[in-house]
């Protein structure tokens, strides 16, 4: 063999030693590390949900039993005064926190960005609830509510003697004292949320609406508040994500009482789960909660992916 | 040129805008302020006032009036004897508890999901993005969907009831939010750093540890707080999955409130609140715009 | 008939004085631009007369009425900025009326103006659709129309051309030049670049550090700057200096450095000079002169090639001589080597002479 032969027959064989390894194999590190994120995605979300819709068609009770009845939970769940109440609650709940947060919350939020002195010491004031726990608020309004000795008390003492408000004694309206406690919590993050928004809009925005004449006022609402809809649009979302979840300050604040005037549906599922032992009710029922969360969530998402790009290099 | 100006009264404005202080715009403004502040501040106040007076004295006054006698006994109880169910151990235990779960459940999940939100920041591989994404949607769907069967797999791990169950719930519910907190950071690291790293050859875990991971400290900071108030508030996981040996404080204020029976100890009650909500409130003091960055990173997405 | 003027006008922020005691007159229908670098007050200023920032002391007159108290709205004047500031959720149309229809002008009265606005500034086919569907340049067109549809005397610009590519900022210079000469308003302009201030200028005012350093005509800051600083900060590339002391010589002034020795005969001094004093001498690399023509200068000299860059249009070289660092633009009909030994000449007549503290000498 010639000494080019001999060189190219060497070149060829350190080419095909170099060859591309599998696909599957590339970034090997990367797709180690990414396995427990994997795992819990798969297994841990997707799986568990899935068990769990699949076992809310059975008629489990204390524990997972694999005999079809088809929609019977479903009909049962519909047909309990005590899911309605629920599923009553947590709608009189979602529309007075969206409403009121986001309006308490976004006012504040204009308040604050008027450069005002002491603007750390009112963030820091509005947000501490945020960093407590929902058992903390719960307890804490639970005293404040308390017919005998709380705020009602205060009321008697300044002078309206037969002052009453027993609010947590009150079948109608006891779900309305879960409403005041989570938007003492909450509120303050909406708002930092919303000056977040704010603090994003162009100066000089600002600047050629003063040297046009508007008025502060009308630049908030025509100007400044259009330009903030992908805040709102957010914020909402979040706050609405949220509210499904309500569980720990149910139980702290009223235990679902009297009775079940205050149940929720996060309390449903859990007392027919771990506490009565009627575990396709429970499934059934986080079925449901589920479905509605996916309703809101799936178009936000899609709208949130065609127009945003993702947030990575290459 | 200028004399002609200076020839003109001085009297006519010049300097700074008069400004009045009591305009009504301050008032309304200022006004509105400080009776949300102390709108927001009451509960505190009152927390902390009825922990301080004795069980008489709450009964002839009312929750705002200050204490005419201070004592410390309600917290002292709280700490040591108040009754959590079957025990009268007073919350001390369950302050231990929650410390338990959460130093390792904070250390782990944020150890792993940095490393999981480097990886996906620049080493995207085919279906990265799409695990992502179903992770996220975790983060918004109801744990209610999630709590029976990972129940099941506790038990098959013998894990259920324990210290170690509660630790990996934590960090299984705690990936969405803060591989989604790294992910972003990472993403505003200038990619060519990272591409001089591999050119001068180093590899995935050498890029991480001695590149990335020293520049990230303020998100670190960040995802620690995060975790930090999350893990130590959370109440649903912690009397699933822990065990009635290891209930974390929140469960056992629970307990020392709302299931006991006979005469209610509203002081110690308070006092028992306040020590549940000391740390994170300590956290939330210390970290002051570090906490606002954290939630608001966390609620931004994408 | 002074448009605007501004009396002793400072400005701080704390105990920082960012602007300090400015004096300032602007004739109707001149183009006055504040030129500086960065931090150099020149923005401050403008919205100081926009009425944007309260002064800390001082006056402001637009058209003969003392403002400095009167909201932007009322000082009658119309403000363009560099990130354009359109209300992005807002058409073309309603960005142009929005101001006049809060201010209560009837409907033929603001579609009149709106559309000679657009008539002036061709975007008549843009009216329709919204900031986010535009050009930068069609963008910056439809920020001048929301000042012009104000009907008033002044115009500010802040550093309107610096968000576009080079391109379209050449366009739109011109574009704003032609807009002056039309409309014959006061404006007043700024900005960083000075090709831009060369340009469209009738005056410039150069600051630094808060204070107006020269204010003058483009022409006369090019061949007189007062200090070193504007001597520095016109001219592309830049003046070269060289250190070195004044001697007297038999009744001629001197400029002697190490290995070089000019004589200043030609030279027209504003202050007189001292015996021995330090002094920096300005020279323009246009106007060193190159080769064959160079022997008919009265100051003459060989220096050394070190560098050729070499521009298209002219060529600039980078010289040494004795020591001292010289650049030399020259026309590209000339073909210079690196290494290579070159004449030149000058005219001191045109040159610059700067003592220790900056002040031209």
């Amino acid at each position: 063999m010639s000494n080019s032969q001999a060189n190219l027959q060497a070149e060829s064989t350190v080419a095909t030693s170099r060859k591309r390894r599998h696909p599957l194999l590339r970034n090997m590190s990367a797709k180690i590390a990414a396995i427990p994120m994997i795992l819990v995605t798969l297994v841990g979300f997707v799986g568990c949900s899935v068990w769990s819709i699949v076992y809310s068609f059975t008629s489990s009770k204390s524990l997972p039993r694999e005999k079809f009845v088809g929609f019977d939970q479903y009909d049962r769940l519909f047909d309990s005064s005590r899911w309605q109440q629920s599923v009553e609650n947590v709608a009189i709940y979602g529309v007075c926190s969206l409403v009121f947060s986001l309006g308490v919350g976004f006012l504040l939020a204009v308040a604050m960005d008027q450069k005002i002195r002491f603007e750390n010491t009112f963030r820091t004031i509005f947000l501490y609830p945020f960093a407590l726990s929902f058992i903390v608020t719960g307890l804490v309004w639970q005293w404040l509510l308390n017919g005998d000795f709380g705020l009602a008390q205060v009321i008697r003492d300044i002078g309206f003697s037969s002052f009453e408000f027993n609010i947590l004694s009150d079948r109608d309206y006891s779900i309305y004292a879960v409403v005041i406690a989570g938007l003492w919590q909450g509120t303050g993050f909406v708002m930092a949320l919303m000056l977040a928004g704010l603090r994003g809009i162009d100066q000089d925005i600002w600047k050629a609406a003063r040297v046009d004449g508007i008025p502060a006022w009308r630049t908030y609402l025509f100007i400044v508040i259009p330009m903030m809809k992908p805040v709102f649009i957010t914020t909402l979302v979040i706050i609405a994500a949220g509210i499904v979840k309500v569980f720990d300050l149910v139980v702290a604040l009223t235990d679902g009482g009297p009775g079940v005037s205050s149940e929720l549906p996060a309390k449903y599922v859990y007392d027919w789960m771990f506490g009565r032992g009627n575990l396709g009710q429970a499934l059934a029922a986080s079925t449901v909660m589920l479905s509605t969360v996916l309703i809101i969530l799936i178009p936000w998402a899609y709208l949130e992916y065609s127009q945003k790009k993702d947030a990575t290099h290459g | 040129m200028a004399d002609t100006l200076a020839k003109r009264a001085i009297s006519e404005p010049h300097g700074p805008k008069p400004k009045r202080i009591i305009s009504t715009r301050n008032i309304i403004l200022y006004g509105f302020l400080i009776v949300a502040a102390l709108y927001w501040l009451l509960p505190l106040y009152v927390m902390i006032v009825t922990s301080l007076k004795g069980l008489p004295e709450i009964r002839m006054g009312n929750v705002f009036s200050p204490p005419m006698e201070v004592t410390f006994a309600p917290w002292v109880k709280a700490w040591d004897s108040a009754c959590t169910g079957l025990y009268c151990e007073g919350l001390k235990v369950g302050f231990w508890n929650s410390v338990k779960i959460l130093i390792p459940s904070v250390l782990i999940s944020i150890v792993i999901a940095s490393v999981n939100g480097y990886a996906l920041s620049f080493w995207r591989f085919k279906g990265s993005e799409i695990f992502f994404t179903i992770l996220l949607f975790g983060a918004f769907i109801p744990y209610q969907v999630m709590l029976y069967p990972l129940v099941i797999i506790l038990r098959e791990l013998h894990l259920f009831s324990s210290l170690g169950g509660v630790v990996l719930i934590h960090t299984i519910f705690g990936m969405p939010i803060l591989t989604l907190l790294f992910r972003n950071y990472f993403a505003s690291v200038p990619e060519e750093l990272f591409k001089a790293a591999r050119v001068d050859g180093a590899g995935f875990w050498r890029i991480f540890l001695q590149i990335m991971l020293p520049m990230s400290l303020p998100i670190f900071v960040v995802a620690i707080i995060l975790q930090v108030t999350g893990i130590w508030n959370d109440f649903l996981f912690g009397i699933i999955y822990a065990g009635t040996h290891n209930f974390p404080m929140t469960v056992q204020l629970n307990n020392i409130v709302n299931s006991t029976q006979g005469v209610k100890e509203y002081n110690v009650n308070m006092a028992a609140t306040l020590l549940t909500g000391l740390l994170p409130l300590i956290v939330y003091f210390v970290s002051g715009k570090l906490f606002v960055r954290g939630i608001a990173a966390g609620a931004v997405k994408g | 008939m002074t448009s605007v003027a501004i009396a002793d006008l400072s400005l701080s922020f704390g105990p920082i004085e960012v602007l300090k005691s400015l004096n300032l007159e602007v004739e109707e229908g001149e183009f006055v631009v504040l030129l500086g670098p960065s931090g150099c007050g020149k923005s401050t200023l403008l919205n100081c007369i926009a009425g944007l920032l309260d002064v800390t002391a001082g006056q402001i007159f637009i058209d003969g009425e003392n403002v400095t108290w009167e909201e932007p709205k009322d000082r009658g004047i119309g403000m363009v900025f560099q990130s354009y500031a359109l209300y992005p959720q807002m058409s073309v149309e309603k960005n142009l009326s929005f101001g006049l229809r809060v201010a209560g002008l009837p409907k033929n009265e603001i579609k009149k103006r709106v559309d000679r606005a657009a008539e002036i500034l061709q975007i008549e086919p843009l009216l329709k659709r919204k900031p986010g569907a535009l050009s930068g340049g069609q963008r910056q067109r439809v920020a001048i129309g929301r000042a012009l549809v104000r009907d008033v005397n002044v115009f500010l610009f802040d550093e309107p051309l610096s968000n576009l590519d080079a391109k379209l900022r050449t366009d739109l210079r011109v574009e704003l030049k032609r807009l002056h000469q039309r409309l014959g308003n006061t404006m007043i302009y700024v900005t960083h670049d000075q090709i831009e201030a060369l340009t469209l200028a009738d005056r410039i005012a150069i600051m630094k550090d808060g204070l107006i350093q020269q204010l003058d005509s483009p022409t006369e800051i090019y061949n007189n700057p007062y200090n070193r600083f504007v001597a520095g900060f016109i001219g592309s590339p830049g003046m070269n200096f060289l250190h070195g002391t004044l001697t007297s010589e038999a009744g001629q002034w001197v400029f002697n450095s190490s290995g070089l020795r000019v004589p200043l005969s030609d030279y027209g001094f504003t202050n007189t000079p001292q015996e021995g004093q330090a002094v920096e001498l300005g020279l323009r690399p246009e106007h060193i002169i190159v080769g064959d023509a160079s022997a008919a200068q009265p100051v003459i000299m060989e220096v050394d090639t070190e560098l050729v860059e070499p521009m298209g249009a002219d060529t600039v070289l980078w010289t040494n001589v004795a020591g001292h660092a010289l650049t030399i633009r020259t026309d590209s009909e000339s073909i210079v080597k690196t290494g290579d030994k070159l004449n030149i000449g000058f005219n001191t007549s045109r040159a610059s002479l700067f003592s220790e503290n900056g002040e031209r000498v």
